[in-house]
C-alpha cells in the first residue's frame, strides 16, 4: 500500500495570506451591511423610521454591552458568593479571606499605594509642566517628549525600565542598567532594585508616573489656556509670586478639568496589571489586585475568590465614577 | 478697537512677564529626563549583542558600533515554535483595523441616538453606559471567552450557535469593540450633543428622517472628533496585551506583537539584544502615528473633559 | 477635513506596504524560517511508511500540541515529528509557551483548548479532569505494555486514566566540571555532611563560588527551590513522611517539614556558599548551570535535561568524570543522602492529556508511547523516558545513561512532590513562596504556614 507525502507546515507567508483574506472579508462584510441597513431603512415610511432608528443606531452597541460587559459583571458577582469551582454558596467567605490572610492584604495594601501615588504624582507634575509652559513661545518639542510614554504599550514601558533598573549580581561585571550605573558613579552600592520592597512597588509605580504624566499635562495644559490672562495679571499687579498665582489662581479655575483628570487616572490604576507583570510577575511583595485576580482565578483555580477580588476592585472604583457622573451633570446644567 | 489693540498690547506684556527662563530650562530639564529611558532603548537596540551584555548603553557615545544585526534577527529569524516578528506585526495591524473601524462606527451611531434621540431614561442610560467604564477586563474573560467557543444556549434553547470562530482574530475583534464603547460614546456624544440645534431643526422641517440627518449633517461635523478617538482607539488597541492574549486561544497565528514582546521578557532572562530592538519595533508605528497626528489625538482627550 | 482624510490614507496605506513589504523580505528567507517541514515527493520515505499504517485515515488534520517546552529542545521534538507527519498526512502544531501554566485553564474555561497538552505536572492534570478526554483503549494497553504501573498511576485522576507518560528526568544531581575538581584537587561527596565540608573548603580557598543556584523561570519562578525541599525530603525523611506531605495529611508546616527548610537553607541562604542570595530569584535556572561551564561556580544542583540547555545555549560538553581535561566539559555526581548507602531518587515526567475527541489527536497521542517514537527521539540526544521499549543505547550522553540507571535501580524513587501536590499549591504557593524566602528572606515559618494555610483542603 503506497501512503502519499504531504507537505508538512505552513510558512509565514502562508499564514499571513489567510489572515489577510479573513481580514479583507471581515471589512468589506461590516461595510455592506451597515450601508444596506441604511439603504433599506432610510426609504422606509417616516412611521417605520421611529422605530428603526433604534434598532440601526441603538441597539447594536447595546447588545453588545449587554452580553460583553453587564452579563459577565452579574455573573462575576454571582460567582463571589460560591466556592472555587462555583458550586456552592459560601456566603462572604471569599471576603474574609481577602482581608484576613496576610499575603492578599499585601495586594490590597499595594493597590491602595498606587491608587494614591499615581494620580497625584502624575497630575502634581502634569500640572507643572502645564504650568511652566503655559507662556512659553514653542513649548510643543517639550509637550511631545513627555506625553511621548503615553503612546508606548505597558509592555514596551515594562522593557524600558527593566532595562534600567537592571542589577548586576557579578562584581566583576559591568552594570548596563543606568540606576545602577548612577548609583556606582557616586560611590554607592546599588540595590537588587525589582527584588526589595517595599522600595520595587514605587520603582514600578515609577512606571506608571512616568506614562500617565502626559496626560495630565495636555489636558490640564489646554484647560489653563481658557483662564483669562487679565485676572493672572491682576494678580500680579496685586504682589503675588508665580507659585501664590498657581494655587490661588490658576487651581481654582481649572478645578474641574483637575478632578476630571484626578478620576480618570484613578481608574485607569485600578485596571492596569501588565507593568507589575511583566517586570515582577507580581513577585517580591509588588502584587495588586487587576494581577492577583487573574492568578486566583487561573492558577489557583478558584473562581470564588478571584471573583471576589475583582468586585473589590470594582466597589473600589463606584466612589470615583459616581463622583465624575456628578461633575458632568453640574456641567450640564450649566451650558 | 482700542479695546482690542490694548488686550493685545497686554498679552505681549503678559508673555514677556509669565515666560521665566527658569521655569523654561526646568520645563526642559525635566523632557529630556522623560525622554532618556526610550532613548536608552533604542541606543541599545543598534548595538552588537556582545556590547548591550559587556557595558552600558551610555557608553555607546565613547565607542560607537552600530549594527542593525538585532533587528534582522528578530524580524525575519524565526522557527515554527518561535515565529519571526514580522509575521506578529502583520497580527497587529490585522487586529487594530477593525478593532478600531467597527467600534466607531457602533459608538458614532449610540452616540447620535443619545444625543437627538429623545425617549425616556434616556440621560439615565447615558450615564449607565459612562459608568461601565469601570467594569476590569478580567472579569469578563471566561464569559465571552466560552460566548465565542461555545455559543449561548439558555435552557434548551439556543441563542447563539457555536460559530467555529476560534483561533481566528474574530473573537479579538468584538472583546475590542466591547470594551471601547463605553468610552468611545462618552467622547463622541460629547461632541455630538454640541452641534446647533438650528441645524438639526432645519433639516427636520426640510423634512430629513433620522437616517438622512445623520448621514448629512452629523457625521460631516463630527469627524474632528471622530479622527481624534480613531487614533486613540488605535493606540490603544496596538499596544494591548490582555485581550489578545487571551481572546487569540493562545493561538501564534493571530497573536500581536504585545504578546510576543510579553513572552520574549519571560524566556530565560536573556536575550537583550533581540527584546531591545523587537520591543522598539512594536513601538515605531504608534510613535509614528502620534508624532504625526499628535494636534488631533490632544483634541479627542479633550473632547468632553473641557468646554470650548 | 479633506486633509486628516488624505493623512490618514496616507498613514494607512504606509502601514500596509511595510507590513507587506517585511512580509516579502521574509519570504526571501523561507529557509531560515521553514523548519521540520518538506515539500518533496520523493519515493525513499515511502517505503517506510507501513510502520504507519495503524494512523492511517487522517490526512490533512492538524493537531496542537501544547506545551511549555520551548526551543532548544522544542526543535528536537519537531524533528521527531517528521517521518510520522510525512507518512500520516497530519500536521503537528507545537505550541510551546511559557505562558502555558497561566493560560492553560483560561482556553479550558473558555472553551478554546488544544488538542493535546504536555503537562509537567500530574496535580496541574488533575485539576482537568472534568474536560480531559479519557485515554481511549489503544492508549491503555499501549502504557500497560509499555511503563511500570507506577507512571500509569501519575497520568490518572479520580480513577480514570487520562494521561500517557512521555518524557523522564532524574532530579537528584549535581551538576560539576571534571575539570574545575581535578584543578583544583576536589573530591566527589557521598554524604550530606561531606557535600557541606566540600562547600566549605571551595569557600575558604575563595577562587570559584562554590555553588550557582537560580530558580527564575518566567511564570513557574520557584520550582528549581522546590526540587531541592523535595529531594532533601527524601533524604532526612522516609518514603511514608513523603506520601503524606505530598497528599495533604501531613500538614505543611509540620516540624519534619522544617527540619527539611532548613537543611536547604544552609546552602541556598548561605551567601559564602551562593554569593548574592537574593539575586538567586532572578537568575535563571538554566544560568546557574552556565556557570559551573565557565568555571565561575563548582556545584549547581539540577535535574538530568539540564545537559540539552547547557550544551544549546552555553556551548558546553557532556562528558564523563574521567574527562578531567575538558574545558567546559560538565557531568554529574549523585546528590549525596545523609549516609553513604541512603540513595533515595526523586524524578519527574510529562504527561500528555488530550482535550479534543479526533481520531487524529488520539493518534499522535498513541504514537508518542511507542518504543519507536521514544527510541527515534532519545537518539536525537539530551532526552530520555520510563518507556520499557527504550534501548538504553540510543541514550548517548553519559548523564542520561546514568540517569536511566538510577530510575531503574533507586533504593527508594519518588515523583517530583510539587508535581503531584494540588495545582493551587504545586502550581502556585510552593513556587511563590519559596522565591518570597529567598527574594524577601522570608522566614521558615511564615512560608511554610503560607503554603499550609493555602492548601485545597
Amino acid at each position: 500500500m503506497q501512503l502519499a507525502i504531504f507537505a508538512a507546515r505552513k510558512t509565514p507567508w502562508d499564514i499571513i495570506g489567510e489572515n489577510f483574506t479573513l481580514l479583507a472579508a471581515a471589512l468589506l462584510a461590516f461595510a455592506s451591511v451597515v450601508v444596506v441597513l441604511f439603504l433599506v431603512a432610510g426609504r422606509a415610511t417616516v412611521r417605520a423610521q421611529e422605530w428603526l432608528k433604534y434598532l440601526v443606531f441603538l441597539v447594536p452597541a447595546l447588545l453588545l454591552l449587554l452580553v460583553g460587559l453587564i452579563y459577565p459583571t452579574i455573573r462575576t458577582i454571582i460567582f463571589s458568593f460560591m466556592d472555587a469551582k462555583s458550586e456552592n454558596f459560601v456566603g462572604l467567605d471569599n471576603y474574609v479571606w481577602a482581608f484576613t490572610i496576610p499575603e492578599i492584604l499585601v495586594v490590597l495594601r499595594n493597590t491602595a499605594v498606587w491608587v494614591f501615588l499615581v494620580p497625584f504624582f502624575s497630575t502634581a507634575i502634569g500640572l507643572s509642566i502645564a504650568y511652566m509652559t503655559d507662556h512659553m513661545k514653542r513649548p510643543n518639542i517639550i509637550k511631545s517628549l513627555i506625553f511621548m510614554p503615553m503612546a508606548i504599550s505597558f509592555v514596551g514601558a515594562g522593557v524600558i525600565w527593566r532595562f534600567m533598573y537592571y542589577f548586576e549580581p557579578n562584581e566583576n561585571r559591568a552594570d548596563i542598567g543606568l540606576l545602577s550605573a548612577i548609583v556606582k558613579s557616586f560611590g554607592g552600592t546599588p540595590p537588587n532594585w525589582l527584588l526589595e520592597s517595599p522600595g520595587n512597588t514605587y520603582l514600578l509605580i515609577a512606571v506608571m508616573v512616568w506614562i500617565q504624566t502626559g496626560f495630565a499635562m495636555v489636558v490640564l495644559s489646554a484647560a489653563m489656556k481658557n483662564v483669562p490672562d487679565e485676572i493672572v495679571e491682576a494678580a500680579m499687579l496685586d504682589g503675588a509670586t508665580p507659585i501664590k498665582r498657581l494655587f490661588r489662581v490658576t487651581i481654582p479655575m481649572i478645578r474641574a478639568t483637575l478632578v476630571v483628570v484626578l478620576t480618570t487616572i484613578i481608574i485607569g490604576t485600578l485596571k492596569v496589571f501588565d507593568i507589575v507583570r511583566t517586570m515582577t510577575g507580581g513577585n517580591f511583595q509588588t502584587n495588586v489586585i487587576a494581577n492577583e485576580m487573574y492568578s486566583q482565578a487561573f492558577r489557583q483555580m478558584n473562581y470564588g475568590t478571584g471573583s471576589a477580588l475583582a468586585i473589590i476592585l470594582f466597589v473600589a472604583m463606584i466612589p470615583v465614577i459616581i463622583y465624575n457622573i456628578r461633575q458632568l451633570r453640574l456641567e450640564r446644567t450649566e451650558r | 478697537m482700542t479695546a482690542s489693540a490694548a488686550s493685545v498690547r497686554a498679552k505681549g506684556r503678559a508673555k514677556n512677564i509669565f515666560s521665566s527662563p527658569i521655569a523654561s530650562a526646568a520645563a526642559w530639564i525635566i523632557a529630556v529626563v522623560w525622554t532618556v529611558p526610550t532613548f536608552g532603548l533604542l541606543v541599545s537596540s543598534i548595538r552588537p549583542e556582545k556590547d548591550i551584555n559587556s557595558s552600558g548603553w551610555w557608553t555607546f557615545f565613547s565607542d560607537p558600533n552600530i549594527s542593525f544585526e538585532n533587528y534582522r534577527k528578530v524580524l525575519f529569524e524565526g522557527t515554527t515554535t518561535n515565529p519571526p516578528l514580522f509575521q506578529f506585526f502583520f497580527n497587529s495591524l490585522a487586529v487594530t483595523l477593525p478593532a478600531v473601524i467597527f467600534p466607531i462606527t457602533l459608538a458614532v451611531f449610540a452616540a447620535y441616538a443619545l444625543a437627538w434621540f429623545n425617549f425616556r431614561g434616556r440621560d439615565a442610560l447615558f450615564f449607565g453606559i459612562f459608568a461601565l467604564q469601570v467594569v476590569p477586563l478580567q472579569l469578563t474573560l471566561v464569559p465571552l471567552l466560552q460566548l465565542f467557543a461555545k455559543g449561548l444556549q439558555i435552557g434548551d434553547v439556543t441563542i447563539i450557535p457555536d460559530l467555529g470562530i476560534t483561533g481566528t482574530y474574530i473573537p479579538i475583534w468584538i472583546a475590542h469593540t466591547i470594551f471601547a464603547l463605553p468610552l468611545a460614546i462618552f467622547l463622541l456624544h460629547n461632541f455630538i450633543s454640541q452641534i446647533p440645534k438650528e441645524l438639526i431643526e432645519a433639516a427636520r422641517v426640510d423634512g430629513a428622517g433620522p437616517f438622512t440627518l445623520f448621514s448629512k449633517i452629523v457625521l460631516p461635523l463630527s469627524v474632528p472628533a471622530i479622527a481624534s478617538f480613531l487614533i486613540f482607539q488605535f493606540l490603544w488597541v496596538w499596544n494591548d496585551l490582555l485581550v489578545g492574549l487571551t481572546f487569540g486561544a493562545g493561538s501564534k497565528e493571530v497573536a500581536p506583537m504585545t504578546v510576543r514582546i510579553a513572552e520574549m521578557v519571560g524566556t530565560r532572562g536573556s536575550g537583550w539584544e533581540v527584546l531591545t530592538a523587537g520591543a522598539f519595533i512594536s513601538m515605531a508605528v504608534p510613535l509614528i502615528v502620534f508624532f504625526a497626528l499628535q494636534r488631533y489625538f490632544v483634541r479627542g482627550l479633550l473632547a468632553g473633559s473641557v468646554k470650548g | 477635513m479633506s486633509t486628516i482624510r488624505s493623512r490618514f490614507v496616507a498613514i494607512g496605506a504606509t502601514a500596509i506596504a511595510a507590513s507587506l513589504v517585511l512580509a516579502g523580505c521574509a519570504a526571501s528567507d523561507e529557509e531560515t524560517t521553514t523548519a521540520g517541514g518538506t515539500t518533496d515527493t520523493g519515493d525513499a520515505t515511502v517505503a517506510g511508511c507501513e510502520a504507519y499504517a495503524a494512523y492511517a485515515g487522517n490526512e490533512g488534520a492538524d493537531v496542537e500540541i501544547y506545551t511549555t517546552i520551548i526551543d532548544p529542545e522544542a526543535s528536537l521534538f519537531i524533528e521527531s515529528f517528521v517521518e510520522f507527519e510525512e507518512c500520516t498526512g497530519i500536521t503537528i502544531n507545537w505550541n510551546g509557551t511559557q505562558e502555558f501554566e497561566a493560560q492553560i485553564a483560561v482556553r479550558v474555561e473558555g472553551g478554546t483548548a488544544p488538542d493535546l497538552a504536555i503537562f509537567p505536572q500530574p496535580g496541574l492534570l488533575a485539576s482537568f479532569s472534568d474536560s480531559l478526554v479519557p485515554a481511549d483503549a489503544d492508549l491503555t494497553s499501549s502504557v500497560d505494555a509499555n511503563y511500570s504501573p507506577d507512571w500509569k498511576t501519575y497520568g490518572t485522576a479520580d480513577g480514570t486514566f487520562f494521561a500517557a507518560p512521555l518524557g523522564a528526568n532524574v532530579k537528584s544531581f549535581v551538576w560539576y566540571s571534571p575539570k574545575t575538581f581535578a584543578d583544583n584537587g576536589w573530591d566527589i561527596p557521598s554524604t550530606w555532611a561531606e557535600l557541606l565540608t566540600l562547600s566549605d573548603t571551595i569557600a575558604a580557598e575563595g577562587n570559584v563560588q562554590p555553588w550557582c543556584v537560580g530558580i527564575e523561570s518566567g511564570g513557574a519562578t520557584g520550582w528549581a527551590a522546590t526540587d531541592w525541599m523535595e529531594d532533601l525530603m527524601l533524604r532526612f525523611q522516609d518514603g511514608e513522611t513523603y506520601d503524606a506531605w505530598v497528599d495533604g495529611s501531613l500538614p505543611f508546616n509540620d516540624p519534619k517539614v522544617a527540619e527539611v527548610l532548613a537543611e536547604a537553607g544552609k546552602i541556598i541562604k548561605n551567601p559564602d556558599y551562593v554569593g548574592n542570595v537574593q539575586a538567586i530569584a532572578t537568575t535563571s535556572f538554566s544560568a546557574g548551570g552556565a556557570g559551573v561551564v565557565d568555571g565561575s561556580c563548582a556545584m549547581h544542583r539540577q535535574a538530568s535535561f539540564l545537559g540539552g540547555i547547557l550544551v544549546g545555549d552555553y556551548g558546553a560538553t557532556i562528558v564523563t568524570p574521567e574527562d578531567t581535561d575538558v574545558e567546559g566539559g560538565i557531568t554529574t555526581f549523585y546528590f549525596p543522602g545523609v549516609s553513604a548507602d541512603n540513595k533515595p531518587a526523586l524524578g519527574g515526567g510529562e504527561f500528555v492529556g488530550r482535550f479534543t475527541d479526533s481520531a487524529a489527536a488520539a493518534a499522535v497521542q498513541l504514537y508518542l508511547t511507542t518504543p519507536e517514537w521514544n527510541n527515534a527521539k532519545a537518539a536525537l540526544g539530551g532526552w530520555f523516558s520510563a518507556n520499557k521499549g527504550l534501548d538504553t543505547a540510543n541514550v548517548a550522553d553519559p548523564v542520561n545513561k546514568v540517569a536511566v540507571e538510577i530510575l531503574q535501580n533507586a533504593t527508594l524513587f519518588r515523583f517530583d512532590g510539587s508535581d503531584v501536590m494540588p495545582a493551587a499549591v504545586g502550581a502556585g504557593t510552593f513556587w511563590t513562596e519559596m522565591t518570597a524566602w529567598v527574594a524577601e528572606d522570608k522566614s521558615d515559618k511564615a512560608v511554610l504556614d503560607a503554603i499550609y494555610a493555602s492548601w485545597p483542603y
